[in-house]
């Protein structure tokens, strides 16, 4: 209870801490990075074990407000914390110390620790209100730090995520007057008596977060926004903030309300994430610039995470396939926040190295930046979903699910979702190795900074070679109706 | 209240929503909608729900005016003015009927609520355990502490996002246009007259908020106007933002409300309050994060440092 609570409160600290310490905060991360990490190992020791949490201030639901963290939310408090940590560390370079305060260095702080408290607290909260507050903090932090690149992007991307938040709220209000309790554990248990209400709220508050993950074809906001801010930020968009959202998704349909998740809004899902799969790799295959490629790639690796609803959830029977797919999707997700943090970080560093964006003019980058393209490779053979990597686990054990459950038109969808993703990966994996000469560097590359994409490709490779222990993590604690299929824990009259 | 003054002031709400919706001239529409907030401010009031009243009365109506005046006085400077092509009216169609769409659907959503009382029977059952006779306190500083915690955030953190915007060769610079002082006009006898009266209103607030509406929210915003008041009056100018108390002052809130979790989490139970000080804990944190919401609340006003 208390390590949860430290969790959320801890990097709220440092977002305060950063504020005063002005010139000197970016020494901070040496100190949040580790005990972030420890935090998170702390967490996902206890929740191995089985659920952990409780009511904070000794308020129980539904007066007061309850964090637990499951199997599924420890792996992603852990995964989230690694990306975190070594993206903070790379952040170093273009907001470190310097002689003298500027916009940049000073605001970028706060804005990251925000973003990572908004984060751990999405995960570790029971609560649709509290899921609303920690949710605002994360858009806020976000749309702030997407307007370090293009100011338009982030103008467009306040606007969705600021409908995307009305929407939420609404049906939270819809939900709390019609069973008089905002805790999702009482939801469930009371839902059944008044349908109508609590099913719209639930579909405007699914609207809502659909936005704001950028859910085909609700995507438009994300390429420019990822695509146009500095690499950090990129990463921290791409990878982490995207993910909270979807994560509400799945407390809201598979614990709040899964009696009523019918079969027909389960395959709505699994169809909108089967169009993102394909548009979005088809789009990524056609960008000239490296950072618009990775970030169209997003809203196609973004498609995969909604197989889950058909695939865990609609199945006629209690199906041994539920708690792969659920697995498939814990992987997905974590796989997806390690790789994609590398690949932008790699990108800033081939961009910034070589004074161009655009993968024409990046013949040669692998003579010049070994280690960096290396990292992007890493990197890429996860998203691809090529073994070993936590990338080929995700599409692996969601590839076995839609066989075993019949559903082949997902399983297509997996196998030219994984050739698209190899096609455009190797368009400027291509390009990095063409021709013979070595391009001259525009500026100069500390040693270090290729070693950040470098440590998260290598941790994306890890989760596929040491996938024992983390699929036990992501399943423990799953969710009945995950376990048993939707349909399976529908209540007597 | 009388059932006719009930439907006088619903004519009135819908009348100002509808002149903020169709007013041709976008000032005379932040007017209406200024109005507009007044008038849901009123309604709160008949309905019983004094707190929100405030709280509608001081954002919704006061801060989202005074933001909206700045952001047309932006475009104006700026150039814009109105919006140069109009929008094509079957997009209109599209928009009004999809607005359509989800009102019938949320009207017939409420419509079909089983009327259920929420946790009304609960929060008084509970609240003497924290010695406050105001459940809306209750609630925020009690049983949903976190949330507020987390929402005292979301304002320090919607600062750090407007500063963010700063222009890199005025970082830590003075924010706001120079304002200069009016010789002897009713403003500079305003910024006068009403400081020392807000700062006792905002002290009764905070202090009454344990038992009656008001608290740390309401009082700050009143703490804001007073500052924006004594700028706008010329008196003072608006502080530098790289001086290090008043950036102290921003996170001190927060940092109060931080620590007394933190505190009870060494203790096992974070966000609990020793039992038997729940009261003076309470108050300690909302006078801080009065002084923190007044500060940030007017500086976010003021918006990005805007000269040397």
């Amino acid at each position: 209870m208390s390590l949860l609570f430290a969790l959320a409160a801890a990097p709220l600290g440092f977002m305060l801490a950063s504020l005063i310490l002005g010139r000197r905060a970016p020494h901070l991360i040496w100190i949040a990075a580790p005990v972030m990490l420890a935090l998170a190992v702390l967490v996902a020791l206890g929740a191995s074990a089985g659920a952990t949490g409780g009511p904070l201030g000794g308020w129980d639901a539904p007066l007061g407000i309850v964090l637990e963290a499951d199997g599924l939310a420890a792996a992603l408090i852990l995964a989230s914390a690694v990306t975190a940590a070594i993206t903070g560390l790379f952040a170093l370079a273009r907001f470190g110390p310097a002689g003298r305060e500027t916009t940049r260095r000073y605001t970028f702080w706060p804005l990251f620790y925000g973003l990572w408290a908004a984060l751990n607290a999405v995960f570790i909260s029971r609560d649709l209100f509290n899921l609303y507050v920690a949710l605002e903090l994360l858009s806020l932090c976000a749309v702030a730090l997407a307007a370090f690149g293009s100011r338009k992007a982030a103008m467009h991307y306040l606007m969705v995520a600021l409908a995307g938040s009305l929407a939420y709220l609404l049906g939270v209000v819809l939900i709390f007057a019609s069973v008089g309790t905002l805790d999702i554990g009482l939801i469930a248990q009371r839902a059944g008596d008044a349908r109508t209400p609590v099913l719209i709220g639930a579909a405007l508050m699914s609207a809502g977060l659909l936005a704001k993950t950028a859910l085909f074809p609700l995507h438009g906001w994300l390429p420019p926004a990822h695509g146009a801010a500095p690499p950090v930020v990129s990463a921290l968009l791409s990878a982490l903030v995207v993910k909270a959202s979807f994560f509400i998704l799945l407390r809201i349909w598979f614990e709040a309300l899964p009696a009523l998740a019918g079969p027909d809004m389960a395959q709505a899902f699994g169809v909108l994430g089967a169009g993102a799969v394909l548009y979005g790799s088809v789009l990524a295959l056609r960008q000239q610039g490296l950072k618009a490629l990775i970030a169209y790639s997003t809203v196609a690796q973004l498609g995969y995470l909604f197989f889950v609803f058909p695939l865990a959830g609609a199945g006629g029977a209690v199906t041994p396939w539920a708690a792969g797919a659920w697995g498939a999707m814990g992987f997905q997700l974590s796989a997806h926040m390690l790789a994609k943090a590398g690949l932008f970080l790699a990108a800033g560093i081939i961009i910034h190295a070589l004074g161009s964006g655009t993968i024409r003019d990046m013949a040669g980058a692998g003579r010049a930046l070994p280690v960096t393209v290396l990292a992007f490779g890493l990197c890429a053979i996860s998203l691809m979903g090529l073994p070993p990597s936590g990338g080929f686990m995700a599409k692996y054990l969601m590839l076995i699910a839609a066989l075993e459950s019949g559903a082949w038109p997902y399983a297509a969808v997996i196998i030219a979702g994984g050739l698209l993703a190899a096609a455009y990966l190797f368009r400027p994996i291509a390009r990095f190795m063409s021709g013979t000469d070595t391009p001259a560097l525009q500026a100069r590359v500390h040693w270090a900074l290729p070693l950040a994409p470098l440590a998260l490709g290598l941790c994306a490779l890890t989760l596929g070679v040491l996938s024992a222990g983390p699929y036990e993590l992501m399943v423990t604690g799953l969710p009945q109706a995950g376990e048993a299929g939707l349909d399976e824990v529908e209540p007597g009259p | 209240m009388s059932l006719a003054f009930d439907l006088a002031l619903c004519i009135l709400i819908l009348g100002a929503a509808a002149l903020a919706v169709f007013g041709r001239d976008l000032f005379g529409s932040i007017v209406f909608f200024i109005v507009y907030g007044v008038l849901i401010a009123l309604a709160w009031i008949t309905l019983g729900a004094v707190d929100v009243s405030l709280a509608e009365a001081a954002i919704g109506a006061g801060v989202t005016g005074v933001l909206l005046i700045g952001a047309w006085q932006g475009i104006r400077d700026g150039g814009g003015g109105e919006p140069e092509a109009p929008t094509p009216w079957p997009l209109h169609l599209a928009a009004g009927g999809a607005a359509a769409a989800l009102c019938g659907v949320i009207s017939f959503a409420v419509l079909s609520l089983p009327g259920h009382d929420g946790l009304a029977g609960e929060v008084p059952e509970n609240q003497g355990a924290l010695e406050l006779g105001n459940p809306v306190t209750g609630v925020l500083l009690g049983f949903r502490a976190y949330d507020t915690l987390l929402e005292t955030l979301v304002l320090t953190a919607a600062l750090a996002a407007v500063w963010s915007l700063t222009p890199s060769q005025f970082w830590g610079g003075i924010p706001g246009p120079n304002h200069v002082k009016p010789p002897d006009g009713v403003l500079a006898s305003f910024g006068r007259m009403l400081p020392p009266r807000g700062l006792i209103v905002a002290v009764y607030l905070v202090w009454a908020g344990a038992d009656a509406p008001g608290g740390a929210f309401q009082a700050g915003t009143v703490l804001a106007a007073v500052w924006i008041l004594i700028v706008l009056a010329g008196l003072r100018d608006e502080p530098r933002l790289s001086r290090l108390p008043l950036r102290a002052l921003i996170i001190l809130g927060p940092l109060v409300f931080l620590g007394v979790g933190l505190i009870g989490m060494l203790l096992g139970a974070p966000l609990s309050y020793p039992e038997g000080q729940a009261k003076p804990v309470i108050l300690v944190i909302e006078y801080a994060l009065t002084l923190s919401i007044a500060a940030t609340l007017a500086l976010l006003i003021a918006g990005p440092a805007r000269r040397r």
